[in-house]
Protein backbone atom coordinates (compact mmCIF):
# COMPACT_ATOMS: atom_id res chain seq x y z
CA UNK A 1 0.00 0.00 0.00
CA UNK A 2 1.50 3.75 -0.95
CA UNK A 3 0.84 6.08 1.50
CA UNK A 4 -2.70 7.34 0.16
CA UNK A 5 -4.39 3.67 1.28
CA UNK A 6 -4.20 3.26 -2.73
CA UNK A 7 -3.06 -0.18 -3.57
CA UNK A 8 0.49 -0.31 -4.99
CA UNK A 9 1.34 -4.06 -6.81
CA UNK A 10 4.83 -5.50 -5.46
CA UNK A 11 6.24 -6.91 -8.67
CA UNK A 12 9.41 -9.32 -8.84
CA UNK A 13 10.69 -9.10 -12.24
CA UNK A 14 13.72 -11.67 -12.42
CA UNK A 15 15.44 -10.83 -15.47
CA UNK A 16 18.38 -11.78 -17.65
CA UNK A 17 21.52 -10.23 -17.24
CA UNK A 18 22.45 -10.54 -21.14
CA UNK A 19 19.00 -9.30 -23.10
CA UNK A 20 15.82 -8.33 -20.91
CA UNK A 21 18.26 -6.33 -18.22
CA UNK A 22 19.90 -4.24 -20.71
CA UNK A 23 16.89 -3.28 -21.89
CA UNK A 24 16.04 -2.24 -18.72
CA UNK A 25 18.83 -0.73 -18.29
CA UNK A 26 18.35 1.13 -21.56
CA UNK A 27 14.97 2.10 -20.59
CA UNK A 28 16.05 3.68 -17.55
CA UNK A 29 18.80 5.92 -18.99
CA UNK A 30 16.42 6.32 -21.82
CA UNK A 31 13.96 7.92 -19.14
CA UNK A 32 11.79 6.09 -20.37
CA UNK A 33 8.45 6.12 -18.40
CA UNK A 34 8.26 3.31 -16.04
CA UNK A 35 6.19 2.64 -12.78
CA UNK A 36 8.50 2.22 -9.65
CA UNK A 37 6.55 -1.33 -9.09
CA UNK A 38 8.81 -3.98 -10.42
CA UNK A 39 11.51 -5.08 -7.94
CA UNK A 40 14.44 -6.17 -10.37
CA UNK A 41 16.80 -9.29 -9.97
CA UNK A 42 19.32 -9.83 -12.56
CA UNK A 43 19.79 -13.53 -12.65
CA UNK A 44 22.58 -14.84 -15.40
CA UNK A 45 19.99 -16.16 -17.45
CA UNK A 46 16.42 -16.92 -17.78
CA UNK A 47 16.80 -20.84 -17.51
CA UNK A 48 18.85 -20.51 -14.21
CA UNK A 49 15.63 -19.04 -12.64
CA UNK A 50 14.52 -21.70 -10.04
CA UNK A 51 10.94 -22.17 -9.58
CA UNK A 52 11.72 -21.66 -5.78
CA UNK A 53 12.23 -18.25 -6.58
CA UNK A 54 8.69 -17.39 -8.47
CA UNK A 55 6.73 -19.42 -5.37
CA UNK A 56 8.86 -17.78 -2.96
CA UNK A 57 8.42 -14.23 -4.21
CA UNK A 58 4.39 -14.88 -3.82
CA UNK A 59 4.87 -16.71 -0.58
CA UNK A 60 6.25 -13.71 0.96
CA UNK A 61 4.13 -11.22 -0.35
CA UNK A 62 4.98 -10.73 -4.40
CA UNK A 63 1.62 -9.56 -5.94
CA UNK A 64 3.09 -10.49 -9.35
CA UNK A 65 6.00 -12.18 -11.19
CA UNK A 66 7.65 -11.52 -14.15
CA UNK A 67 10.52 -13.67 -16.09
CA UNK A 68 11.67 -12.54 -18.94
CA UNK A 69 14.93 -13.37 -21.25
CA UNK A 70 16.53 -13.58 -24.66
CA UNK A 71 14.82 -14.55 -27.76
CA UNK A 72 14.51 -17.99 -28.64
CA UNK A 73 15.75 -19.87 -30.48
CA UNK A 74 19.09 -18.07 -31.02
CA UNK A 75 19.27 -14.92 -28.81
CA UNK A 76 20.40 -16.55 -25.74
CA UNK A 77 24.31 -15.95 -24.49
CA UNK A 78 24.62 -19.19 -23.62
CA UNK A 79 22.88 -21.19 -26.69
CA UNK A 80 20.25 -22.99 -24.88
CA UNK A 81 19.46 -21.19 -21.39
CA UNK A 82 16.24 -20.08 -22.52
CA UNK A 83 15.23 -23.80 -23.90
CA UNK A 84 14.83 -24.61 -20.63
CA UNK A 85 12.69 -21.51 -19.78
CA UNK A 86 10.49 -22.44 -22.40
CA UNK A 87 10.39 -26.13 -20.99
CA UNK A 88 9.98 -24.92 -17.85
CA UNK A 89 7.60 -21.63 -17.40
CA UNK A 90 4.36 -23.57 -18.73
CA UNK A 91 4.55 -26.27 -15.42
CA UNK A 92 5.10 -23.24 -13.47
CA UNK A 93 2.08 -21.66 -14.89
CA UNK A 94 -0.16 -24.06 -14.47
CA UNK A 95 1.03 -25.16 -10.56
CA UNK A 96 0.58 -21.60 -9.97
CA UNK A 97 -3.29 -22.13 -11.60
CA UNK A 98 -3.80 -24.83 -9.73
CA UNK A 99 -2.81 -22.82 -6.19
CA UNK A 100 -5.09 -20.03 -7.01
CA UNK A 101 -3.22 -17.85 -8.69
CA UNK A 102 -4.45 -16.20 -10.80
CA UNK A 103 -2.63 -16.02 -15.07
CA UNK A 104 -2.54 -12.72 -14.78
CA UNK A 105 -0.11 -12.41 -11.93
CA UNK A 106 2.58 -14.43 -13.57
CA UNK A 107 4.51 -13.33 -16.61
CA UNK A 108 7.18 -14.62 -18.72
CA UNK A 109 8.44 -13.67 -22.32
CA UNK A 110 10.96 -12.37 -24.34
CA UNK A 111 12.94 -8.71 -24.37
CA UNK A 112 16.05 -8.49 -26.05
CA UNK A 113 18.41 -5.95 -25.71
CA UNK A 114 17.46 -3.97 -28.15
CA UNK A 115 13.98 -3.90 -26.78
CA UNK A 116 13.66 -1.35 -24.29
CA UNK A 117 10.53 0.03 -25.27
CA UNK A 118 9.24 -3.03 -24.92
CA UNK A 119 10.49 -3.54 -21.25
CA UNK A 120 8.65 -0.30 -20.78
CA UNK A 121 5.69 -1.26 -21.94
CA UNK A 122 5.68 -4.46 -20.05
CA UNK A 123 6.28 -3.04 -16.79
CA UNK A 124 3.43 -0.54 -17.39
CA UNK A 125 0.80 -3.07 -19.17
CA UNK A 126 1.96 -5.45 -15.92
CA UNK A 127 1.51 -3.20 -13.04
CA UNK A 128 -2.08 -2.26 -13.78
CA UNK A 129 -3.07 -5.76 -14.50
CA UNK A 130 -1.92 -6.80 -11.22
CA UNK A 131 -3.26 -3.36 -9.68
CA UNK A 132 -6.95 -4.52 -11.43
CA UNK A 133 -6.26 -8.25 -9.43
CA UNK A 134 -5.89 -6.66 -6.36
CA UNK A 135 -3.80 -7.69 -3.42
CA UNK A 136 -2.40 -11.33 -3.52
CA UNK A 137 -1.57 -10.93 0.45
CA UNK A 138 -0.52 -14.86 0.45
CA UNK A 139 1.26 -14.68 3.89
CA UNK A 140 -1.81 -12.93 5.56
CA UNK A 141 -4.02 -15.26 3.98
CA UNK A 142 -2.33 -18.12 5.03
CA UNK A 143 -2.41 -16.78 9.00
CA UNK A 144 -6.19 -15.46 9.52
CA UNK A 145 -8.06 -18.31 7.66
CA UNK A 146 -6.19 -21.71 8.30
CA UNK A 147 -8.45 -22.62 11.43
CA UNK B 1 16.54 -42.38 32.39
CA UNK B 2 13.62 -43.96 34.83
CA UNK B 3 14.60 -45.74 38.41
CA UNK B 4 14.35 -48.64 36.64
CA UNK B 5 16.65 -48.00 34.13
CA UNK B 6 14.19 -48.44 31.51
CA UNK B 7 13.52 -45.81 28.38
CA UNK B 8 10.23 -43.83 28.67
CA UNK B 9 8.83 -44.18 25.25
CA UNK B 10 5.61 -42.89 23.78
CA UNK B 11 3.56 -43.04 20.89
CA UNK B 12 0.96 -40.74 19.19
CA UNK B 13 -1.22 -41.00 15.99
CA UNK B 14 -2.80 -37.71 14.57
CA UNK B 15 -4.31 -37.31 11.62
CA UNK B 16 -2.60 -40.59 10.02
CA UNK B 17 -3.88 -43.97 8.24
CA UNK B 18 -1.94 -46.32 11.09
CA UNK B 19 0.92 -47.24 8.85
CA UNK B 20 3.52 -46.00 11.25
CA UNK B 21 2.29 -47.94 13.79
CA UNK B 22 2.07 -51.11 11.21
CA UNK B 23 6.31 -50.37 10.69
CA UNK B 24 6.94 -50.17 14.31
CA UNK B 25 5.71 -53.49 14.80
CA UNK B 26 7.06 -54.83 11.58
CA UNK B 27 10.61 -54.14 13.77
CA UNK B 28 9.53 -58.56 14.28
CA UNK B 29 11.50 -60.00 17.28
CA UNK B 30 13.33 -56.58 17.90
CA UNK B 31 9.74 -55.32 18.78
CA UNK B 32 10.89 -57.49 22.21
CA UNK B 33 14.00 -55.75 22.49
CA UNK B 34 12.38 -52.37 22.60
CA UNK B 35 10.10 -53.95 25.54
CA UNK B 36 13.30 -54.92 27.56
CA UNK B 37 14.76 -51.50 27.13
CA UNK B 38 12.16 -48.79 27.26
CA UNK B 39 8.32 -48.85 29.26
CA UNK B 40 5.62 -47.76 26.63
CA UNK B 41 3.96 -45.00 28.75
CA UNK B 42 1.37 -43.57 26.04
CA UNK B 43 0.32 -46.16 22.36
CA UNK B 44 -3.21 -45.33 21.96
CA UNK B 45 -3.12 -47.05 19.07
CA UNK B 46 -1.99 -50.75 20.62
CA UNK B 47 -2.91 -50.19 24.26
CA UNK B 48 -4.85 -49.18 26.38
CA UNK B 49 -4.48 -45.45 27.92
CA UNK B 50 -6.26 -42.00 28.49
CA UNK B 51 -5.37 -38.63 27.29
CA UNK B 52 -5.76 -37.85 31.25
CA UNK B 53 -2.99 -40.42 31.74
CA UNK B 54 -0.48 -38.03 29.91
CA UNK B 55 -1.80 -34.77 31.42
CA UNK B 56 -1.14 -36.47 35.19
CA UNK B 57 2.59 -36.43 34.29
CA UNK B 58 4.95 -34.24 35.04
CA UNK B 59 6.08 -32.83 32.18
CA UNK B 60 9.06 -33.94 30.67
CA UNK B 61 8.11 -37.41 32.34
CA UNK B 62 8.29 -38.60 29.13
CA UNK B 63 11.84 -39.65 27.53
CA UNK B 64 11.14 -39.87 23.57
CA UNK B 65 8.28 -39.54 21.98
CA UNK B 66 7.64 -40.72 18.48
CA UNK B 67 4.54 -38.51 17.09
CA UNK B 68 2.98 -39.96 13.56
CA UNK B 69 0.58 -38.47 11.74
CA UNK B 70 -0.64 -34.53 10.19
CA UNK B 71 -2.41 -31.93 12.36
CA UNK B 72 -5.79 -31.58 11.04
CA UNK B 73 -8.31 -31.32 13.63
CA UNK B 74 -8.22 -29.42 17.27
CA UNK B 75 -7.70 -32.64 18.65
CA UNK B 76 -4.27 -33.27 16.96
CA UNK B 77 -3.21 -29.64 17.80
CA UNK B 78 -3.67 -30.22 21.70
CA UNK B 79 -2.06 -33.51 21.65
CA UNK B 80 0.67 -32.09 19.83
CA UNK B 81 1.19 -29.65 22.48
CA UNK B 82 0.86 -32.15 25.36
CA UNK B 83 3.12 -34.41 23.79
CA UNK B 84 5.61 -31.67 23.44
CA UNK B 85 5.00 -30.94 27.09
CA UNK B 86 5.30 -33.90 28.66
CA UNK B 87 8.48 -35.43 26.23
CA UNK B 88 12.08 -34.54 26.71
CA UNK B 89 12.55 -35.50 22.87
CA UNK B 90 9.54 -34.98 20.34
CA UNK B 91 10.21 -36.76 16.84
CA UNK B 92 7.82 -36.31 13.72
CA UNK B 93 7.72 -39.61 13.13
CA UNK B 94 6.51 -40.36 9.37
CA UNK B 95 5.74 -38.16 6.56
CA UNK B 96 2.85 -36.87 7.96
CA UNK B 97 4.01 -35.43 10.64
CA UNK B 98 6.95 -34.17 9.13
CA UNK B 99 5.68 -32.46 5.87
CA UNK B 100 1.98 -33.04 6.04
CA UNK B 101 1.59 -36.48 3.59
CA UNK B 102 -1.20 -37.87 2.20
CA UNK B 103 -3.80 -36.32 4.43
CA UNK B 104 -2.12 -32.68 3.55
CA UNK B 105 -3.36 -32.64 0.03
CA UNK B 106 -6.75 -31.60 1.42
CA UNK B 107 -5.06 -28.29 1.63
CA UNK B 108 -5.97 -28.25 -2.52
CA UNK B 109 -9.52 -27.87 -0.60
CA UNK B 110 -10.95 -26.36 2.51
CA UNK B 111 -12.94 -27.25 5.29
CA UNK B 112 -16.37 -25.96 3.87
CA UNK B 113 -15.37 -28.07 0.49
CA UNK B 114 -14.84 -31.50 2.10
CA UNK B 115 -17.39 -31.93 4.35
CA UNK B 116 -20.01 -31.03 1.38
CA UNK B 117 -17.27 -33.69 -0.71
CA UNK B 118 -17.92 -36.07 2.02
CA UNK B 119 -21.16 -35.99 3.66
CA UNK B 120 -23.34 -34.70 0.87
CA UNK B 121 -22.57 -35.39 -2.60
CA UNK B 122 -20.54 -38.37 -2.58
CA UNK B 123 -22.56 -41.40 -4.10
CA UNK B 124 -22.58 -43.52 -0.72
CA UNK B 125 -23.45 -41.03 1.54
CA UNK B 126 -27.39 -41.11 2.38
CA UNK B 127 -27.82 -37.68 4.74
CA UNK B 128 -31.19 -36.32 3.73
CA UNK B 129 -31.16 -33.54 6.21
CA UNK B 130 -27.78 -32.39 5.46
CA UNK B 131 -26.55 -32.73 8.79
CA UNK B 132 -22.29 -31.64 8.61
CA UNK B 133 -20.32 -32.02 11.73
CA UNK B 134 -20.94 -29.45 14.45
CA UNK B 135 -18.26 -28.70 17.50
CA UNK B 136 -21.05 -28.99 19.74
CA UNK B 137 -23.92 -30.67 19.92
CA UNK B 138 -26.89 -30.62 22.46
CA UNK B 139 -27.70 -34.14 23.53
CA UNK B 140 -30.87 -35.23 25.73
CA UNK B 141 -27.70 -36.31 27.97
CA UNK B 142 -25.97 -33.35 27.93
CA UNK B 143 -23.81 -31.06 25.45
CA UNK B 144 -21.24 -33.14 23.58
CA UNK B 145 -17.94 -31.76 22.20
CA UNK B 146 -15.96 -32.69 18.64
CA UNK B 147 -12.60 -31.59 17.44
CA UNK B 148 -12.94 -28.79 14.82
CA UNK B 149 -11.98 -29.72 11.82
CA UNK B 150 -9.23 -27.01 10.23
CA UNK B 151 -9.20 -25.50 7.08
CA UNK B 152 -6.06 -26.59 6.64
CA UNK B 153 -3.64 -29.28 7.51
CA UNK B 154 -0.39 -28.35 8.88
CA UNK B 155 2.61 -30.79 10.04
CA UNK B 156 3.99 -31.22 13.60
CA UNK B 157 6.80 -28.71 13.09
CA UNK B 158 4.21 -26.36 11.92
CA UNK B 159 2.26 -26.09 15.36
CA UNK B 160 4.72 -27.30 17.90
CA UNK B 161 8.97 -27.60 18.56
CA UNK B 162 10.34 -30.69 16.79
CA UNK B 163 13.58 -31.94 18.08
CA UNK B 164 14.46 -34.75 14.88
CA UNK B 165 12.49 -35.87 11.92
CA UNK B 166 12.06 -39.15 10.45
CA UNK B 167 10.80 -39.44 7.28
CA UNK B 168 9.23 -42.19 5.28
CA UNK B 169 5.61 -43.54 4.14
CA UNK B 170 6.40 -45.39 6.27
CA UNK B 171 9.23 -45.12 8.05
CA UNK B 172 11.33 -48.29 7.10
CA UNK B 173 11.67 -51.04 9.69
CA UNK B 174 15.36 -50.83 9.73
CA UNK B 175 16.06 -47.19 10.03
CA UNK B 176 13.70 -46.60 13.12
CA UNK B 177 15.78 -49.63 14.75
CA UNK B 178 18.59 -47.17 13.38
CA UNK B 179 16.74 -44.40 15.44
CA UNK B 180 15.97 -46.39 18.79
CA UNK B 181 19.63 -47.49 18.87
CA UNK B 182 20.69 -43.87 18.63
CA UNK B 183 18.64 -42.52 21.09
CA UNK B 184 19.60 -46.12 23.88
CA UNK B 185 23.22 -44.89 23.15
CA UNK B 186 22.99 -41.39 23.24
CA UNK B 187 24.43 -40.64 19.92
CA UNK B 188 21.80 -38.43 18.54
CA UNK B 189 22.64 -35.48 15.61
CA UNK B 190 22.01 -31.92 16.33
CA UNK B 191 18.24 -30.95 17.12
CA UNK B 192 16.31 -30.14 13.97
CA UNK B 193 17.83 -32.91 12.28
CA UNK B 194 16.29 -35.42 9.98
CA UNK B 195 17.08 -38.90 10.91
CA UNK B 196 16.75 -42.77 9.94
CA UNK B 197 17.42 -41.49 6.34
CA UNK B 198 20.91 -40.08 4.73
CA UNK B 199 21.85 -37.10 2.68
CA UNK B 200 21.74 -38.25 -1.08
CA UNK B 201 18.75 -38.84 -3.58
CA UNK B 202 16.70 -41.98 -4.15
CA UNK B 203 18.08 -42.17 -7.40
CA UNK B 204 21.62 -42.81 -5.75
CA UNK B 205 20.11 -45.71 -4.39
CA UNK B 206 18.27 -46.72 -7.40
CA UNK B 207 19.68 -49.82 -9.09
CA UNK B 208 17.85 -48.56 -12.52
CA UNK B 209 20.56 -47.96 -15.80
CA UNK B 210 20.10 -44.12 -16.56
CA UNK B 211 20.33 -42.45 -19.63
CA UNK B 212 20.57 -39.13 -20.62
CA UNK B 213 16.60 -37.80 -20.56
CA UNK B 214 15.08 -37.05 -23.90
CA UNK B 215 10.85 -37.25 -23.17
CA UNK B 216 8.52 -36.54 -25.70
CA UNK B 217 5.63 -37.52 -24.03
CA UNK B 218 4.87 -38.41 -20.41
CA UNK B 219 2.97 -41.56 -18.96
CA UNK B 220 1.00 -42.02 -15.94
CA UNK B 221 2.18 -45.54 -14.30
CA UNK B 222 -1.45 -47.64 -15.76
CA UNK B 223 -0.55 -46.26 -19.56
CA UNK B 224 2.65 -48.56 -19.87
CA UNK B 225 4.09 -51.70 -18.66
CA UNK B 226 8.03 -49.86 -17.76
CA UNK B 227 11.18 -51.45 -18.79
CA UNK B 228 12.69 -52.98 -15.58
CA UNK B 229 16.66 -52.20 -15.60
CA UNK B 230 15.68 -48.67 -17.37
CA UNK B 231 15.45 -45.48 -15.64
CA UNK B 232 11.88 -45.06 -14.53
CA UNK B 233 12.00 -41.47 -15.55
CA UNK B 234 13.97 -42.24 -19.18
CA UNK B 235 10.98 -43.88 -20.08
CA UNK B 236 8.43 -40.80 -19.34
CA UNK B 237 7.13 -41.86 -15.76
CA UNK B 238 7.19 -39.14 -13.40
CA UNK B 239 9.73 -40.30 -10.21
CA UNK B 240 10.13 -38.24 -7.73
CA UNK B 241 13.57 -40.18 -7.17
CA UNK B 242 15.84 -36.66 -8.26
CA UNK B 243 14.16 -35.15 -6.01
CA UNK B 244 13.49 -36.87 -2.67
CA UNK B 245 15.61 -37.76 0.07
CA UNK B 246 17.48 -41.35 0.00
CA UNK B 247 17.08 -43.95 2.83
CA UNK B 248 14.71 -46.65 1.98
CA UNK B 249 16.60 -48.01 -0.43
CA UNK B 250 14.48 -47.14 -3.44
CA UNK B 251 12.05 -49.50 -2.73
CA UNK B 252 9.24 -48.17 -5.38
CA UNK B 253 11.49 -48.42 -8.06
CA UNK B 254 13.12 -51.88 -7.21
CA UNK B 255 9.62 -52.68 -8.12
CA UNK B 256 8.99 -50.57 -11.14
CA UNK B 257 6.75 -48.25 -8.97
CA UNK B 258 8.41 -44.52 -9.64
CA UNK B 259 9.23 -43.01 -6.25
CA UNK B 260 6.44 -41.08 -4.98
CA UNK B 261 8.75 -38.84 -2.97
CA UNK B 262 7.73 -39.81 0.80
CA UNK B 263 11.35 -38.90 2.26
CA UNK B 264 10.85 -35.67 1.71
CA UNK B 265 12.90 -33.26 0.38
CA UNK B 266 16.52 -34.01 -1.12
CA UNK B 267 18.92 -32.36 1.83
CA UNK B 268 19.48 -28.33 1.29
CA UNK B 269 16.24 -28.45 -1.15
CA UNK B 270 13.28 -25.71 0.55
CA UNK B 271 10.71 -27.11 -1.79
CA UNK B 272 10.22 -30.73 -3.03
CA UNK B 273 7.65 -29.81 -5.27
CA UNK B 274 9.73 -27.37 -7.08
CA UNK B 275 12.96 -29.26 -7.34
CA UNK B 276 10.62 -32.19 -9.09
CA UNK B 277 8.96 -29.72 -11.64
CA UNK B 278 12.58 -28.69 -12.32
CA UNK B 279 13.79 -31.86 -12.66
CA UNK B 280 10.71 -32.91 -14.66
CA UNK B 281 10.66 -29.59 -17.32
CA UNK B 282 14.68 -30.50 -17.71
CA UNK B 283 14.19 -33.60 -19.48
CA UNK B 284 11.38 -32.33 -21.89
CA UNK B 285 12.54 -33.05 -25.72
CA UNK B 286 10.98 -29.68 -27.24
CA UNK B 287 12.62 -27.51 -29.01
CA UNK B 288 9.88 -25.19 -29.81
CA UNK B 289 7.14 -23.10 -27.16
CA UNK B 290 4.29 -24.72 -28.55
CA UNK B 291 5.57 -28.14 -28.50
CA UNK B 292 7.03 -27.84 -24.74
CA UNK B 293 3.38 -26.35 -23.65
CA UNK B 294 2.17 -29.53 -25.01
CA UNK B 295 3.98 -32.13 -23.53
CA UNK B 296 4.12 -30.33 -19.99
CA UNK B 297 0.16 -29.52 -20.44
CA UNK B 298 -0.38 -33.58 -20.55
CA UNK B 299 0.86 -33.52 -16.86
CA UNK B 300 -1.68 -34.07 -14.96
CA UNK B 301 -2.60 -32.63 -11.50
CA UNK B 302 0.82 -30.83 -11.23
CA UNK B 303 0.29 -30.24 -7.65
CA UNK B 304 -0.85 -33.95 -6.71
CA UNK B 305 2.06 -34.85 -8.75
CA UNK B 306 4.62 -32.89 -7.03
CA UNK B 307 3.83 -32.53 -3.59
CA UNK B 308 2.25 -35.60 -3.07
CA UNK B 309 3.54 -36.35 0.71
CA UNK B 310 4.49 -32.49 0.87
CA UNK B 311 2.24 -29.71 0.13
CA UNK B 312 1.55 -28.59 3.66
CA UNK B 313 5.33 -27.99 4.12
CA UNK B 314 6.03 -26.63 0.89
CA UNK B 315 6.55 -22.59 0.50
CA UNK B 316 3.11 -21.94 -0.39
CA UNK B 317 1.62 -24.58 2.16
CA UNK B 318 -1.70 -24.62 0.57
CA UNK B 319 -4.02 -23.85 -2.10
CA UNK B 320 -5.47 -20.09 -2.10
CA UNK B 321 -8.58 -19.29 0.34
CA UNK B 322 -11.07 -17.15 -0.95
Amino acid sequence: MSDNGKFEPRIVGFVCNWCTYAAADTAGISRLQQPPNVDVVRVMCSGRVDPVFILKAFAEGADGVIVSGCHPPGDCHYNSGNYKTFRRMPLIERLLEQYGIEKGRFHWGWISGAEAPKWAQLTRDFTEQVRNLGPLNWKRMFASKEE
Amino acid sequence: MPDNGKLKLGLYWAASCGGCEIAIVELREKILIVDQVADILFWPVAMDFKYKDVEAMPDGHIDVCLFNGAIRTSENEHLAHLMRRKSKVLVAFGSCAYEGGIPGLANLFDRQSIFERAYLESPSTDNPQGILPQTSYQAPEGEIHIPKFYNTVKTLGQVEDVDYYLPGCPPQPHQIWAVIEAILSGNLPPKGSVVGANDKTVCDECKHTREEKRIKKFYRIHEIIPDTTQCLFDQGLICAGPATRGGCGALCPQVNMPCRGCYGPAPHQIDQGAALLSAVSSVVAADTEEEAARIVGEIADPIGTFYRFSLPSSLLHRVRLG
